[in-house]
């Protein structure tokens, strides 16, 4: 076969090379790794150190385990609650432990979390009053907490809906001067929602120091994550509003905390949002009313008992010899007390006043409010006097 | 006193809110240089920069979402919904966060914020551009609904809105927009939660607001030449509702209808019928009767006139308020063949 000279030149390395570098590509820093991002192998033995992802310092994991172990067992007893009446719903977490911990451990106490019903445990992670968290869930009122004093939203359930809200929060912080960063929980199923890709765009557009973090724990009640999407994954999401986006293994804990210290870092330094995707499971039903063996596998539910969160970060803690027996047994014994302070106190019945009802429906309750409260009052004067 | 409009006038509010309250900020969509399709922000981005006043995303629920997490964060935002129906997809932020976070905190988290909606008809828009969406605010707990009817009312209920700790939905009637009246800015009239005689008169109380307003004052002074001399009441807050004011009138005047523009059955005109009913039924020689839009989807634009409520249609039913103490053979025939 002959070739012309032309079509030899044409083929040349040197004539090929452009005369300037090529521009990166435009999704530079924006796509996820192809692979979630992992630290841990599932029995704890850990992988090699990456470059561009800090290892959390071993105090972090200590206090993450820590308060992992607290969190389950404060799952466990929730869930009892519900049992004995004490809990009207209550949707756990477990198996998701890695990403509540690690989130809130991720974030400074001035941060905002704009958590879902799910983030019971993540609440609590973070300081707040068990009592307060479960309010929602007992029925006694809709938020337990100060929002403003524990610098976390209400538990939000009409899903994605935070979304946005956690870029106006952020976006107003930044605009008057703070340095805060919002972290807004969203799970799989929701970012199908609307308000997902309307707080990302938002959130991109604005600049808006909030980092997304996606817990994908394969199930929208029922709805499998094939039912939701055909991205390759979740965090493919990011990339189409240009907000740098990561997939980690939502059940290594050592990973889940790098990835999300680095995502809070990139809000505050002022580079914007950040998405995450964290690849878990949900041990439980949805809730405990729910009936999980109606729509899944529980072959399927084993096979996750292998890749437990708690036990991996335990595995890895002792294999660097930072914790023992001893300290395991302490952590534990501090889980059951917390678990039977709550239960004390959640035993006591709450005090509810129905002429609360009226308040904070408005600064000020209109004329109408206060004629119907004067009639709830003269109902409940005459209830009395019947019982009396 | 100068001559001014309706949009000069919720123009100059926002500015003079603005220069008040730094924490005030302004957004939606084409509000920024365009200055909004209706110009009711226009020339604010060049004077007060564009972190103050600025354009947004095209979606809706991320504007009113986007407003609830900064007035979380201690700012004002007023927000502009580019017209009634483009505001549904807000609704669930509306009714779910905007109506409810200061009652789900017990307090501890207010969302003031105005939410400002061109709202009805009477402009010859094409579909979608002309809805009355008032009932749905209205019927929401924790939300303010107000509309102004007329110039200085414009000017003092946006700037009280702004200023109110709680979430305001502002509806702006847009036929009113480019209607001029002599105006005295900065105006204060009466405060949220009053509603306002317009016209006093002496033998039936037409109770309206926002663009039934004018249709109401034009059929009051028409009615003269029936000898009829009817009180017309401007209800300007929906939300509180002024029940004061209405029944202290129909008291006097013994005879009531309710003026909307909007579709009438389960409307807010249904409501406060109910509301003169149930306080003034023995001051009542008739019963409360109501002049509505259709119970249509907002017709197309060659024949909104058939739908909207105009002088005839209000004189008519005014007619019907049993002037002679007979009842009305309608509410007979009706009652016989049931
Ligand atoms: C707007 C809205 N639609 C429907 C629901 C009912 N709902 C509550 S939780 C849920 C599933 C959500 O799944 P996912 O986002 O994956 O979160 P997970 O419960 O798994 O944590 C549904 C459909 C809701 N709360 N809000
Ligand atoms: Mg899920």
């Amino acid at each position: 076969m002959t070739t012309t000279p032309q079509a030899v030149r044409r083929a040349s390395p040197r004539t090929r090379r452009p005369a300037t570098p090529v521009a990166p590509e435009p999704t530079a820093g924006l796509l996820p790794q192809a692979e979630p991002v992992r630290l841990l192998d599932p029995d704890g033995t850990p992988l090699p150190p990456r470059a561009d992802l800090p290892a959390p310092p071993v105090e972090a994991l200590r206090e993450m385990y820590r308060r992992m172990v607290v969190g389950r067992r404060f799952d466990a007893q929730a869930t009892a609650l519900t049992k004995q009446g004490r809990l009207a719903v209550y949707p756990s977490s477990r198996g998701q432990e890695a990403c509540q911990v690690g989130a809130v451990l991720a974030l400074r106490d001035d941060d905002w979390v704009f958590p879902t019903y799910r983030e019971s445990m993540a609440l609590t992670a973070r300081g707040i009053d068990p009592v307060e968290v479960l309010t929602l869930l007992r029925g006694d009122g809709h938020c337990g907490y100060d929002p403003t004093v524990v610098r976390t939203a209400p538990q939000c359930t009409p899903l994605a809906t935070q979304c946005v809200h956690a870029a106006g929060l952020a976006y107003g912080e930044s605009y008057q001067g703070r340095d805060t960063v919002a972290l807004a929980f969203i799970g799989d199923g929701a970012t199908s929602e609307g308000d997902f890709h309307e707080g990302l765009n938002f959130a991109a557009v604005f600049k808006a120091p909030v980092v997304y973090f996606v817990q994908n724990n394969k199930y929208a009640i029922s709805v499998p994550l094939s039912r939701q999407t055909a991205a390759p994954s979740l965090a493919y999401k990011g990339v189409g509003y240009g907000v740098p986006s990561e997939q980690v293994d939502g059940n290594d804990p050592v990973a889940v905390l790098a990835v999300l210290t680095r995502a809070v870092a990139h809000a505050r330094a002022g580079h914007g949002p950040y998405l995450v995707e964290a690849h878990t499971y949900r041990m439980e039903a949805h809730t405990n009313a729910d009936d999980a063996s109606r729509y899944r596998d529980p072959d399927e539910v084993e096979a996750w008992r292998d890749r437990d969160p708690v036990a991996r970060l335990e595995a890895y803690l002792r294999g660097r010899g930072e914790l023992d027996d001893a300290a395991v047994a302490q952590v534990a014994a501090e889980a059951e007390e917390y678990a039977a302070d709550l239960r004390t106190r959640m035993n006591a019945q709450p005090v509810v006043d129905p002429l609360s009802l009226f308040d904070h429906v408005f600064a000020e309750p209109t004329p109408q409010l206060v004629e119907q409260r004067e009639m709830v009052r003269a109902e409940l004067a005459a209830d009395a006097e019947g019982d009396a | 006193m100068a001559t001014m409009t309706m949009a000069k006038a919720l123009n100059a509010a926002l500015a003079d809110a603005m220069l008040d309250d730094e924490r005030v900020l302004v957004f939606g969509e084409d509000v920024g240089q365009l200055g909004g399709v209706f110009r009711i922000t226009d020339g604010l981005q060049a004077r007060f920069g564009d972190k103050r006043c600025f354009d947004t995303p095209l979606a809706e629920a991320g504007i009113v979402g986007f407003a609830v997490g900064l007035a979380m964060s201690g700012l004002r935002p007023v927000v502009e919904m580019q017209f009634d129906a483009f505001a549904y997809p807000a609704f669930e932020q509306i009714a779910s966060h905007v109506a409810k976070l200061r009652n789900r905190t017990r307090g501890a988290l207010s969302v003031p914020m105005v939410i400002r909606v061109p709202y009805a008809g009477g402009i010859g828009g094409v579909e979608h551009h002309c809805d009355s969406s008032e009932a749905y605010y209205a019927h929401t707990p924790g939300l303010k609904v107000v509309t102004p009817a007329t110039v200085e009312d414009a000017y003092s209920l946006l700037r009280e809105a702004i200023a109110d700790p709680d979430p305001v939905v502002f509806l702006e009637p847009k036929k009113l927009y480019f209607a001029s009246a002599d105006a005295q800015l900065p105006a204060r009239t009466a405060p949220f939660g009053r509603a306002v005689v317009r016209r006093p008169g002496t033998d039936a109380t037409l109770v309206a607001y926002g663009p039934a307003v004018p249709v109401a004052l034009e059929a009051a002074e028409a009615a003269r030449e029936e000898g009829w001399d009817l009180e017309v009441v401007d209800v300007r807050t929906i939300v509180p509702f002024d029940d004061a004011t209405v029944t202290a009138s129909v008291r006097r005047t013994g005879r009531c209808l309710v003026v909307t523009e909007a579709q009438g059955f389960a409307g807010v005109g249904a409501e406060i019928a109910a509301r003169v009913q149930e306080r003034c039924f023995h001051a009542l020689h008739a019963p409360v009767l109501r002049v509505a839009g259709l119970d249509i989807p907002y017709p197309a634009p060659m024949l909104e006139h058939i739908h909207l409520p105009g002088v005839d249609r209000v004189l008519d039913t005014v007619a019907r308020l049993q002037w002679d103490d007979r009842p009305d053979p309608r509410w007979l025939a009706q009652g016989s063949a049931a």
